[in-house]
């Protein structure tokens, strides 16, 4: 198989600082947004994702100029996610240099965007994001709900139904998180991966928990994810690009190196 | 001064392409237009595109984008892109269906075993499932000398992101072949036209060099 499984850098930033919570609380300082990016794409990220958690206008313009600054530095793909509520916001941020823009709590409210977003810009530019959560009890078959407010609200959402209707509604991929993994470096739910990876026909880029390099080859291989994403395990330096792409490749996953 | 337009007929992001020229041109000037005398009066066209192709080609034809490469392409420089590449062919599956601009002989087909079915169905020769889109870094092997490989090693990897991909008729040069369940054309060039299915402006080192060279390519091969 010649095409490579990816490895995604993820920004999460405020206010135009690159920040890094656990559980989606406890929030620490990693730095400039654009000089990251610019090193992770240097050391052969196959592309960047970029999350904007500011939720005032004024944030928000800040986050332009970020998006702005780093399409014009860094020259792989870039998703920009956190805050996309209508057309106008997909189109602010394509205009901003970003090559796909993701959907999380707006698509829930609003299925519909998905519909028109993918119909105005292309599949290839909509990605929706969905924060998924173990709800089945000790003993039923596993089973995960859609949350939403970075986590918070629960929707009663089945996360596989949830997953094959958006790619119905022309999501051209999804990035999966796992809130009970989120943020622990306990490695990915594999399940909760493999099971919306073979319930959908488009890529899936596997979220939340990666602590170790070995967490990384688990999401491909027992994950049966497209690409995996990490943010903290690159931001404080325990690892970096290369190790990890090197490290995968090594235990029999195609790799760009 | 060197100046480069790029085709905007209202489809998808421009700006990727349009920084990533300014990017690696000296004395460069790029401009992002859909008007036909500054396309004409340019050195060079780039072609691109992302969505779908029944409204890309509804814009193309409505704008009268159609006629511009048509007549680019006997004069200058033109790199095709992803849908531009596309829509120079004959007829695309997409959409039940489009006819191109048949500029180029060639069809435009779904990633997937079974042809009929609504949602795509691909798999390797082992049985291994392949997900639709075509979404990733793959290798492109180089089939020619052309001018705009140079500088690039062959088999280097380059950013793809489609559900369709363009099957060359027999009279046309492929001067890239990539695999994804089935091989593919991932580049040909045709006089002073080279198209790529790929995303150069994303491609990071190989994909800059590419758009390097094409900005000091004279358009023979």
């Amino acid at each position: 198989m010649a095409l490579a499984k990816r490895i995604i850098p993820c920004l999460d930033c405020e206010k135009g600082r690159v920040v890094k919570g656990v559980k989606f609380l406890d929030i620490r300082d990693a730095g400039d947004p654009v000089e990251i990016a610019k090193r992770y794409c240097d050391a052969g990220a196959d592309e960047i994702t970029f999350l904007d958690i500011t939720a005032s206008h004024e944030g928000r313009e800040t986050t332009v100029h970020t998006v702005e600054a780093i399409a014009g530095q860094v020259f792989i793909p870039l998703t920009v996610g956190g805050g996309i509520r209508t057309i106008e916001d997909i189109r602010t941020m394509l205009n901003a240099g970003a090559d796909k823009v993701a959907i999380n709590t707006a698509a829930v409210f609003n299925p519909q965007l998905v519909r028109e977003a993918s119909a105005r810009f292309g599949s290839q530019c909509i990605v929706v994001a969905m924060d998924a959560k173990k709800v089945s009890a000790e003993g039923e078959s596993d089973r995960w709900e859609i949350f939403t407010h970075g986590g918070r609200k629960p929707t009663g959402i089945d996360a596989i139904e949830w997953a094959q209707r958006m790619v119905e509604y022309g999501a051209g991929e999804i990035l999966l998180t796992s809130m009970d993994k989120d943020g622990t470096k306990s490695g990915f739910d594999l399940a909760l991966n493999r099971a919306i990876s073979n319930a959908v026909s488009v890529p899936i880029i596997a979220s939340g928990g990666v602590g170790n390099l070995q967490d990384l080859v688990d999401g491909v291989v027992e994950g049966h994810a497209d690409a995996v994403l990490a943010a903290s395990i690159f931001h404080f330096g325990e690892f970096t690009i290369q190790q990890a792409k090197q490290y995968m490749a090594e235990k029999g996953i195609t790799m760009r190196l | 001064m060197n100046k480069v337009a790029v085709i905007d007929y209202g489809m998808g992001n421009l700006h990727s392409v349009a920084k990533a020229l300014e990017h690696v041109g000296k004395n460069t000037q790029v401009i992002v237009t859909s008007d036909a005398k500054t396309i004409l009066s340019a050195d060079r066209v780039i072609f691109p595109g992302v969505g779908a192709i029944r409204d890309c080609m509804a814009e193309i034809r409505r704008l009268g984008v159609d006629e511009i490469v048509q007549e680019a392409m006997q004069s200058k420089p033109l790199l095709a892109i992803c849908v531009g590449m596309q829509a120079l062919m004959e007829r695309s599956e997409e959409n039940n269906g489009v006819d191109c601009l048949g500029l180029a002989k060639g069809q435009v087909k779904l990633f997937a075993n079974d042809a009929s079915g609504a949602k795509p169905i691909l798999r390797e020769q082992d049985g291994e499932l392949l997900k639709v889109p075509h979404m990733g870094w793959n290798i492109v092997e180089q089939c020619d000398q052309h001018p705009l490989w140079a500088g690039i090693e062959n088999n280097t990897r380059f950013y793809f992101v489609h559900s369709y991909y363009i099957s060359l008729g027999a009279e046309e040069k492929a001067s890239g072949v990539s695999h994804y369940g089935v091989d593919f054309t991932a580049a040909f060039s045709k006089g002073n036209v080279f198209a790529v299915q790929f995303h150069p402006e994303k491609s990071q080192h190989g994909g800059l060099q590419l758009l390097s060279n094409f900005l000091t390519w004279d358009g023979a091969n």
